[in-house]
């Protein structure tokens, strides 16, 4: 849990420009995090790359939030 | 300009305006990526005239309509030149007919390849582009897209959609530093023009205040430009070449 939240929030920091403070595991990508939809497409992008998984569309559209994005990655390693 | 370095894939490269566009490209410095369906052959022959200017080719298979095909052709160009800068989307075909003798299976093949098919391109190349933070998309469109064309409907409504592509795409992906733009040709001398009733070139001429065709050359210079660094402020527009045919 805490590497992959690690890994996760690392991925947040760079690419949404964003203080670690801020990602909270309740935190929105869009509503709390200043993501437009092209910044969520590109960090499922890059969530893929870094956990080296393919997350469909239909799940992708899932994830809303940091913890979304957290136990998705978990529930699939 | 100059495209020194870059990385091309152009699709339907074997023939016609394609096989221009990729020899202009490669002339201007890029590495290409030939995309056939039907013509290896002639497709081999681009592949090894690029190479004698110097860079690298290969010819690739894939029909266009085809997303796995698509996804197979853009990751090996990508593994081949290490990135992608340029997308020519170019591939396409024509069966006229008129509206009320044209058949389903005519409209639906020339929407798959002229029209799904710029878009399977363009969705599999956008995530690398967006990671390199920098790429240039070119669709080839058609005048007939904005003027119509009696024996066209398929054709016309897929030249149509691809310009709306082009500015949604361009909308899109703006702040990726992806420009993304429409040649609309008008006639251009290539195996489908000639495939015209002579009747139908004359009547054409006379619309033309240049009195000539076009050749593929015009398409390919302005193509080169609108992929090199000097177009970066371009993005979502349809760049008509056509003799002033239609203004």
């Amino acid at each position: 849990m805490a590497e992959v939240l690690e890994r996760v929030t690392k991925i947040i920091v760079d690419r949404l420009g964003v203080d670690e403070s801020q990602v909270k595991l309740e935190a929105s990508f869009k509503d709390d995090l200043g993501a437009d939809s092209l910044d969520v497409v590109e960090l499922v992008m890059e969530l893929e790359d870094e956990f080296d998984m393919e997350i469909s569309d239909d799940d992708a559209e899932k994830i809303n939030t940091v913890g979304d994005a957290v136990s998705y990655i978990q529930s699939i390693k | 300009m100059n495209l020194e370095g870059k990385s091309a894939l152009v699709t339907g490269a074997s023939r016609g305006i394609g096989r221009e566009i990729a020899l202009e490209l490669a002339r201007q410095g890029a590495n290409v990526a030939v995309n056939f369906s039907g013509s290896e052959a002639k497709a081999n022959e681009v592949v090894d005239e690029i190479k004698a200017l110097g860079r690298e080719a290969f010819a690739v298979k894939c029909d266009v309509s085809n997303s796995e095909e698509v996804a197979a052709m853009v990751k090996g160009t990508i593994d081949t030149f290490g990135k992608l800068d340029i997308l020519v989307n170019n591939a396409g075909i024509t069966k006229d007919n008129l509206l009320m003798r044209m058949k389903e299976e005519e409209w639906d093949d020339v929407i798959n390849i002229n029209l799904k098919g710029v878009f399977l391109c363009t969705k599999a190349v956008t995530r690398q582009m967006m990671k390199q933070r920098v790429g240039r998309i070119i669709n080839i469109a058609s005048v007939v897209g904005v003027s119509g064309n009696p024996g066209q409907a398929n054709y016309v409504a897929a030249k149509a959609g691809v310009i709306g592509l082009t500015k949604t795409t361009a909308k899109e992906l703006a702040s990726r530093n992806i420009t993304v733009n429409a040649i609309a040709p008008g006639f251009i001398t290539t195996d489908m023009t000639d495939k015209l009733p002579e009747e139908v070139k004359t009547e054409m001429l006379k619309q033309i205040p240049l009195a000539r065709l076009g050749e593929p050359k015009d398409i390919a210079k302005m193509t080169a430009f609108l992929a090199s660094d000097d177009s970066s402020y371009i993005t979502g527009q349809t760049l008509h070449i056509n003799g002033g045919m239609v203004m």
